[in-house]
């Protein structure tokens, strides 16, 4: 909920290497009046690849903005190895940064937009010709050196930002949505690629993204953000199985909101009523008192359909609506006698049931699979 | 794509048309294309009745020069055998005397004063008194006494300069006007050379250019930073800006200059001031100047280098020079290196803009120049309004065509004219 949570989380994650990239109750303001990031705090170890993950306006491209250097801090400390660096000038800082829409010179070729960093610090014409030939290749771009960026297609062109953004070996990257404007095929490729590159050159990522299927599958770490504040920085496992709030829940993949009310507290678990009476078990995420109104989150392949099959936790009955069929799987929409509507989603194999219209069903799951949080 | 070529294309995909097809495929061609043209025909009309006749008579009427061979074709004809040595024998002189008694009557002996007078000052009295003095001599008298009255009336008559000058200006199509208008004449040998007097129209076009580049240059400096400006700031504030940029646009043109003549006149508001506060005890002499017109032309022009330039900035993703940054290069290196190549269409564009238009701009030096602020256009509205003589203003003006076409060119070659982006 605040930004202890995402303290706590950077240091349970701490290993050795802890305290590379340190933001210390990270502060921005635009206007004066609203704190866009309020309290960032957030500690990466060397080689660490950190997604910043969130909607679009929760703060997370500032954070990249202001360890860039392109924004001032309004409170707090940013540190690189032990330096504070939010009075060091953006070209002072030995951060790379790939841009969004790539940002590449459209009046340089390919070559020129590689060397302009090592020209930069003065570094000598043979130097730079062997190291742009080395990461042309290393991005699988050879042959493209006297090309203009115009001349590539969006994924080349992300390749040569890219290169450009590691061509004078910062030990830290940033990127800001970079695989946003890629059509679907191409952004997996590009995912894949980052992730290769990563893990050959060592470097730390700070990566900001709204794609949560991109976070999970490239990140070490990701920290949620929300209304400028991190809600959980966790493993993308840790994130998926244990959200530590309803946005969390809810942001990352998909879930079964029930709407319901605090019986009792037992241990770690917590017995609630949801519709119309009926008890489940839930695990005790954010709720405390009995009483209290809750939520309660499962997700829809954790679901199934009632057969002759027992030892689920909890089970309540449920009206089938329709069915709509994906291939791999198949989704079952469901309605609960309060009216929640309930999303199933079943392996198309041989146990998937076959349901009539209206007919009623049992919903079944796993104490475990599920969580009680707060509303608000 | 005629029908031929459509044949072609589909042979070569494979396909083949029937003929009937292609028959359908090429009406519907042509119909397309006339319709087009039709859309266009009333521009083209348009620019033909607008620009290119004015232009085409200009340009001839810089070489074609009837008025002379009009007046006195008979004296001419004579004239073809003189050998341009010594004065003419009797029998041209006795025909110029009978042409001049016409034109006396006609009252067009004014017109040949004037005519020759351009090729040889002084000349406009002799002709004038003359022709007076035969109006009224009897005509058959003319042929046998022709010679010795003319000589009587006044004795320039007998001067093979005055002689070679009516036979120069006797010729429908010279380019002696354009020698004028290069400060060059012919020699009594019909060699050209350089003019010994009043040479001023080479001086005055270099003037011309060089005040323009001036006022490019000024435009250039005061308006990148603006549009630089412009083109970063909240839509709200570019929008107030470019209205205070375009609000000279929508008031007249007299009217602004006029205000510049309020500021910079002996009495006026900028010389109150300086004495005023004590800079200067003397009123500083700005009017009438070489400063004035280029301060005036500078505001004036101001637009034409600040809108492509906007436009242009407008479209440069800001994240480029955040790259730039990021990538090591400081401040004014990126600029130099990442935004200011990208804004280089645009400033081909407003300084091309600006310098043709100032090239031949008219009405600014004309009313705050005085005599050290006129240019080329000035001297050509002087010859067509005052001295009466349009051939000449065709033969400055096709010239200060020429050097702006020769610029142009030589732009193209530079920058290429490719690049020009005004938006």
């Amino acid at each position: 909920m605040t930004r202890s949570n995402g303290q706590d989380a950077g240091s349970t994650f701490a290993g050795s290497e802890t305290g590379f990239l340190r933001f210390v109750d990270v502060k921005k303001s635009y206007d004066r009046k609203t704190l866009v990031v309020n309290g960032f705090s957030l500690d990466v170890a060397k080689g660490e690849f950190i997604t910043l993950l969130g909607p679009s306006g929760s703060g997370k491209t500032t954070i990249l903005m202001l360890l860039a250097g392109f924004e001032s801090v309004t409170g707090g400390d940013i540190e690189i190895d032990g330096v504070p660096v939010t009075r060091i000038a953006p070209y002072d800082r030995n951060i790379g940064v790939v841009f969004q829409n790539y940002a590449l010179f459209p009046h340089m070729t390919i070559s020129e937009n590689l060397a302009y960093p090592l020209r930069a610090r003065k570094m000598g014409r043979q130097a730079i010709a062997s190291l742009v030939e080395e990461y042309l290749s290393l991005v699988e771009l050879d042959g493209f050196a006297n090309r203009f960026p115009a001349q590539l297609s969006g994924g080349q062109r992300q390749r040569v930002a890219l290169a450009r953004a590691l061509i004078f070996e910062p030990a830290l990257v940033l990127m800001d949505e970079p695989l946003g404007a890629l059509d679907k095929k191409l952004r997996e490729q590009m995912q894949f690629e980052i992730t290769r590159l990563h893990q050959k050159l060592g470097f730390t990522v700070i990566y900001v993204t709204h794609d949560q299927t991109e976070a999970l599958t490239m990140s070490d770490r990701i920290a949620v953000f929300n209304d400028g504040v991190v809600q959980q920085c966790a493993s993308p496992d840790e994130l998926y199985e244990r959200p530590r709030n309803a946005f969390v829940a809810n942001f990352i993949g998909e879930n079964n909101m029930l709407p319901g009310e605090v019986v009792e507290t037992v241990g770690a678990k917590v017995r609630v009523s949801v519709a119309n009476g009926k008890e489940i078990t839930a695990r005790l995420a954010d709720v405390s008192s009995a009483g209290a109104p809750c939520r309660i989150s499962v997700r829809p392949e954790k679901m199934f359909i009632k057969t002759d099959r027992t030892g689920y936790d909890n089970e309540i009955p449920a009206k089938f609506i329709v069915q709509h069929y994906v291939g791999d799987f198949i989704r079952y929409y469901f309605e609960l006698d309060d009216g929640t509507e309930v999303t199933v989603k079943l392996l198309n194999d041989l146990d998937a049931p076959k349901l009539g219209q209206g007919e009623i069903a049992g919903l079944m799951w796993q104490a475990s699979d599920c969580y009680a949080f707060n509303t608000d | 794509m005629t029908a031929a070529s459509l044949r072609d294309r589909t042979s070569q995909s494979g396909s083949t048309l029937t003929r009937e097809e292609m028959a359908v495929a090429t009406r519907a061609l042509n119909r397309r294309r006339l319709t087009a043209f039709a859309l266009v025909t009333p521009l083209l009309a348009f620019i033909g009745f607008a620009f290119v006749a004015p232009i085409t008579t200009m340009l001839h009427q810089g070489v074609y020069n009837p008025t002379v061979a009009e007046l006195i074709p008979d004296t001419l004809a004579r004239l073809q055998d003189w050998d341009g040595r010594g004065t003419p024998d009797d029998s041209v002189l006795a025909t110029m005397a009978v042409d001049l008694k016409r034109l006396a009557n006609d009252r067009t002996a004014g017109k040949l004063a004037e005519e020759l007078n351009r090729g040889l000052p002084g000349t406009s009295s002799v002709v004038k008194a003359t022709a007076r003095k035969l109006r009224n001599v009897a005509d058959h008298d003319l042929p046998s006494v022709g010679a010795a009255l003319l000589l009587e009336a006044n004795d320039r008559w007998s001067s093979p300069e005055l002689w070679r000058t009516v036979r120069e200006a006797g010729k429908r199509y010279s380019e002696r006007n354009f020698l004028t208008a290069l400060d060059l004449e012919r020699s009594p040998d019909g060699e050209i050379q350089r003019r010994e007097s009043a040479r001023i129209y080479i001086q005055l076009y270099v003037k011309t250019i060089k005040m323009a580049l001036i006022i490019t240059v000024l435009t250039f400096l005061l308006g990148y930073p603006l549009a630089y400006m412009m083109a970063n700031s909240s839509s709200r504030v570019a929008n107030t800006m470019l209205i205070f940029i375009l609000l000279p646009f929508w008031t007249s043109l007299l009217v602004r200059t006029t205000s510049w003549i309020a500021l910079l006149q002996t009495n006026g508001v900028i010389n109150s001031l300086l004495m005023g506060i004590g800079i200067t005890t003397q009123p500083i002499e700005m009017m009438y100047t070489e400063f004035a017109t280029i301060v005036a032309m500078t505001h004036v022009l101001l637009p034409f280098m600040v809108l492509p330039l906007y436009s242009v900035m407008k479209g440069i993703d800001p994240s480029l020079m955040r790259a730039s940054l990021s990538l090591g290069a400081r401040p004014i290196p990126s600029f130099l290196r990442v935004y200011f190549p990208m804004t280089l269409s645009g400033l081909s564009a407003g300084g091309l803009l600006v310098f043709i238009i100032s090239v031949g701009y008219y009405i600014t030096p004309a009313l705050v120049g005085g005599t050290d602020g006129q240019m080329i256009s000035n001297v050509i509205a002087f010859h067509m309004q005052q001295s009466n003589n349009w051939e000449l203003a065709a033969a400055l003006g096709t010239l200060l065509l020429v050097v702006i076409v020769c610029l142009y060119w030589a732009y193209d070659r530079m920058v290429g004219a490719g690049n020009i982006k005004l938006g």
